[in-house]
């Protein structure tokens, strides 16, 4: 990540997520050994891999720590994604780097019968009432950046013939939708555990710090592992990672995506502020209480937008504390009355 | 325009479904609703939805800003631009 001359001399700069890699490979590398095989008495880890950063990566580390034979990798391409075929290519060519041979699973019928793509048509076609076969569509959220307007959901949808339709979602329609696409990383992970109680084997969950702290996942979903060995690490830091693990090329310089619509949809349209880097940045900055003065400088933004960046990044954390919560108990589950 | 009678539709809107269970007495009618913590990405759109339908407007993006929309005092001063309640 280069920095310009307005970067250079601010007071904080991309420096602060350079990682020691080999000590932090090394460290993960003992944490998953210890996890997997001592704690849990596992025998290896399933990692579903999806072509993107987090996954390789993690794959990668589980690879090192267990041995290529210990790794179950599961590709789970759905009929829709945009990005399916593409996802399940490079999840493959991952693999293959890694030594694995992955197993293929389509989950599109298990989505199907689920009702996943019927349920969400019928929540979309509430806005857009001429949805239906052959149209695709995303949800998308107005930038932070550019106003202080609230960040509205909206459903974009394109019709078979091209034509392109907007609408901002009500809240039945947004739940619903949501809900309807959440069987997506619900139904991965059915599959993950499948094979892990299958194999004996450990879950491992894929998300960065960015999406862990920020509550990007779905509960029950990609949210749920027995071990998470890169949540501690910013995003721009599972990059340094994939480089130094030796990722294929074309998983490190692919843009990162949701890879849950139909329609292709970047991770800032429909969560975060700023792209990945900057928005790794502003965490780091926040959490270590730098003023939005000094970080915008950094960034190119001004001290108005970044405080709209740390206000969005607090909003998200409240979200969070629901996604991260352990099970809420009425009383003690150990049998003692007091 | 009854403005007395949008700020109880308001707040009674607010109470019932923002403040789900927290006391009313210690929420005011100035207190911001994003600073407080008491709405989220699916709150904003229940308040739009209900002035929406409530009174009969439409909300242009533009107008969807904590201006407007950040307390039971800022939706009433935006229902009067509006000419509405």
């Amino acid at each position: 990540m280069g920095l310009n001359s307005e970067q250079k001399k601010s007071g904080i700069s991309f420096d602060v997520l350079e990682l020691d890699r080999t000590a932090a490979t090394e460290e993960i590398v003992t944490s998953i050994q210890s996890v997997v095989l001592k704690k849990f008495r596992k025998r290896g880890a399933v990692v579903g891999i999806s072509g993107g950063i987090d996954s390789s990566v993690v794959a990668a580390l589980c690879v090192r720590a267990l041995g290529p034979e210990k790794v179950h990798l599961l590709l789970m391409p759905e009929g829709e994604s945009a990005s399916t075929d593409e996802s399940t290519e490079l999840g493959r060519s991952l693999a293959k780097s890694l030594g694995v041979e992955p197993q293929l699973e389509d989950i599109t019928s298990v989505l199907q019968g689920a009702g996943c793509y019927e349920r969400r048509d019928s929540a979309i076609r509430e806005v857009i009432p001429e949805y239906g076969p052959g149209w695709k569509s995303k949800i998308v959220l107005p930038s932070v950046i550019q106003s202080d307007q609230f960040r509205i959901f909206s459903v974009v949808a394109h019709s078979p013939e091209g034509q392109e339709i907007k609408a901002r979602l009500k809240p039945e329609g947004y739940l619903g939708v949501v809900a309807a696409t959440n069987f997506k990383q619900r139904t991965r992970k059915m599959m993950e555990y499948f094979h892990a109680d299958r194999l004996n084997f450990a879950v491992a969950g894929t998300p960065n710090l960015l999406e862990y702290d920020q509550g990007f996942f779905v509960k029950g979903g990609d949210g749920l592992a027995d071990f998470k060995p890169i949540a501690h690490l910013y995003k721009s830091q599972v990059y340094q990672l994939a480089e130094h693990l030796g990722v294929p090329e074309e998983i490190c310089s692919r843009p990162p995506t949701t890879d849950t619509y139909s329609l292709p949809q970047s991770q800032e349209e429909f969560y975060f502020s700023l792209p990945y880097d900057q928005m790794d940045l502003c965490l780091w900055a926040k959490n270590h209480g730098v003023d939005a003065q000094e970080t915008g400088a950094a960034l190119g933004l001004s001290a108005e937008q970044v405080e709209r960046v740390y206000r969005d990044i607090e909003a998200k954390r409240r979200m969070a504390v629901y996604l991260h919560a352990q099970p809420a108990f009425s009383g003690r589950p150990d049998g003692a009355t007091s | 325009m009854d403005t007395a009678g949008n700020q109880k539709k308001v707040r009674a809107f607010v109470v019932e479904n923002l403040l789900l269970g927290e006391e009313e007495n210690d929420f005011s009618d100035s207190q911001s609703f994003l600073e407080s913590g008491l709405i989220d990405s699916t709150g904003i759109l229940e308040v739009i939805a209900f002035l929406e339908e409530e009174y009969e407007i439409t909300i242009a993006d533009e107008e969807m800003v904590p201006d407007n929309l950040d307390s039971v005092d800022n939706i009433v001063a935006f229902l009067q631009t509006r000419r509405v309640g």
